[in-house]
């Protein structure tokens, strides 16, 4: 994952909150939380990075850390909130 | 207003639980409900908001707009429209569809009087818009003895034409009462012929809810039944959190388990009155009217909302092992019944409010501070033979010419 390209999946809608995000997907009615600001701004920045690898360098996420956020993101991936980004 | 004793506003440390941010609150709700209007071709007896009547300060068609272009600035990305019954509003779908066009969907509660085959057609093509439809006994005998007489025809009609019209998910909605609690299986049976999912929800002692709760709500034997039944259904029956008061009897069920009164939940009335959720429509829980600021500055600033985000101290609760599991059970429960707010649920499992209930004093029991009941006859009028129905609060009820808060003789 952390070498491929991902993005927001259209249908979901960000909401910032004191303890992060709410992620609200609109076709599935699913509503998920970031509990982590910098798992908000991974997120946030997938979209403008070439890989999922440089959006958590982008995001300043020590590689002591990345066990973690990876294991988030591949929730989010199996929830359908992230989806792989085509051309 | 203080609900407890004044305590200093905290701010979560990092690490914190998810359910304590919410304790906290959130910059705008998760699950709102607006409830737009206070008539209803029904009358149940059972009925949260005393609905029957139009209230003549209700929303104007641009007034409802405005709210819903607030609700998509605050990023409120879904609305649970109820009322009354909401599609009585001639101006129900344009509502909706101003909603939808402004990313906020919606989810309407229904009794399915007006769900006819071609707005089901319309429906099944229109997306970010759920239905839930009422019904509350699986047969016609319990259902209509609480709803009204041809309310169980209506809602099987309305999901037979739901699901013909290839719309998915519609929710069929059942307030768990003393008389549906065996009927259980048999309501899962007709959401699934209907491909609906179930969704059961806790009778409340709000609005006209608080003449019959007595009557209705589980018995302490049928609380565990449920609790057991909703155990072993999971994620595959909805309940809105309704029961986390059940918790206490060992595993929590699925959801957030807490109060999110003014904290991640509030309800917004048909003339724009915030409320701190759907069960407490009285003055007690009134934050304030979206026609003053708007609806964001009564859910930032409200000193009601404040409160309700500040540490809540259990009071005798704190001392039951039980505590943790479900917080001291639903605020509104305890208003309505008359509890202290700061002691158990009316239906604590532990046994815990019985000596209290037992010694709440009639006419100790908050008097409603609004009723928007019909007066004269409904044509599908419930027959309870054993529910008596609240007497008129004032003349002012009948019409806006008439004197307010007069006693009126009994009956």
């Amino acid at each position: 994952m952390l070498e491929q390209s991902w993005e927001l999946n259209g249908s979901v809608a960000i909401r910032p909150e004191p303890f992060g995000a709410l992620l609200y997907d609109f076709t599935s009615r699913r509503l998920t939380f970031l509990k982590d600001p910098r798992l908000v701004a991974v997120v946030e920045g997938l979209q403008a990075a070439p890989t999922v690898a440089d959006a958590l360098d982008r995001a300043g996420v020590p590689a002591a850390d990345r066990p973690g956020f990876d294991a988030a993101l591949r929730r989010l991936a199996d929830q359908r909130m992230i989806t792989r980004r085509t051309g | 207003m203080t609900l407890a004793p004044e305590r200093p506003a905290t701010t979560p440390a990092p690490g914190t639980r998810l359910v304590e941010h919410f304790e906290h609150g959130l910059d705008a709700p998760i699950c709102l409900t607006w409830e737009l209007t206070y008539a209803c071709n029904l009358a149940c007896v059972h009925c949260l908001s005393s609905s029957g009547r139009r209230d003549p300060r209700e929303l104007t068609t641009q007034e409802c707009f405005s709210l819903v272009e607030e609700f998509q600035r605050m990023k409120v990305f879904y609305v649970n429209i109820g009322g009354g019954e909401p599609t009585v509003r001639p101006d129900f779908w344009e509502i909706v569809d101003h909603a939808v066009a402004h990313d906020v969907g919606v989810k309407f509660s229904t009794n399915g009087f007006r769900i006819t085959p071609e707005r089901a057609a319309r429906l099944a093509a229109t997306d970010y818009v759920d239905v839930q439809v009422s019904l509350d006994g699986a047969t016609p005998e319990v259902n209509d003895a609480v709803r009204g007489a041809g309310t169980y025809d209506a809602a099987l009609r309305a999901l037979r034409n739901l699901r013909d019209a290839g719309m998915t998910d519609t929710k069929l909605s059942v307030v768990c009462t003393r008389e549906n609690i065996p009927q259980l299986d048999r309501f899962k049976e007709i959401a699934d012929e209907h491909g609906a999912v179930l969704r059961l929800t806790r009778l409340r002692p709000a609005g006209r809810g608080a003449d019959v709760w007595n009557d209705l709500h589980p018995l302490a034997e049928q609380q565990r039944v449920l609790y057991d039944w909703l155990v072993a259904h999971g994620d595959g029956v909805l309940t809105g959190d309704s029961f986390f008061h059940l918790a206490a009897f060992g595993d929590a069920l699925p959801g957030l388990n807490l109060c999110g009164a003014g904290r991640v939940v509030c309800l917004v009335d048909p003339v724009g009155d915030v409320y701190a959720c759907p069960f407490a429509i009285h003055d007690r829980f009134l934050a304030g009217n979206v026609r003053d600021a708007g609806f964001g500055s009564v859910w930032r600033d409200a000193p009601l909302f404040a409160d309700l985000r500040s540490p809540q101290t259990g009071g005798a609760c704190t001392r039951c092992s039980a505590y943790d599991a479900c917080r001291g059970g639903c605020m509104a429960a305890k208003f309505f019944t008359g509890l202290p707010l700061d002691g158990p649920d009316p239906e604590c499992v532990k046994g815990n409010a019985e000596a209290s209930l037992a010694a709440v004093a009639d006419g100790v029991r908050p008097a409603p501070s609004q009723d928007h009941s019909h007066r004269g006859p409904v044509r599908n009028a419930p027959v309870p033979v054993t529910i008596a129905r609240r007497p008129p609060a004032s003349p002012c009820d009948e019409s806006p010419l008439g004197p307010a808060r007069d006693a009126l003789p009994a009956g």
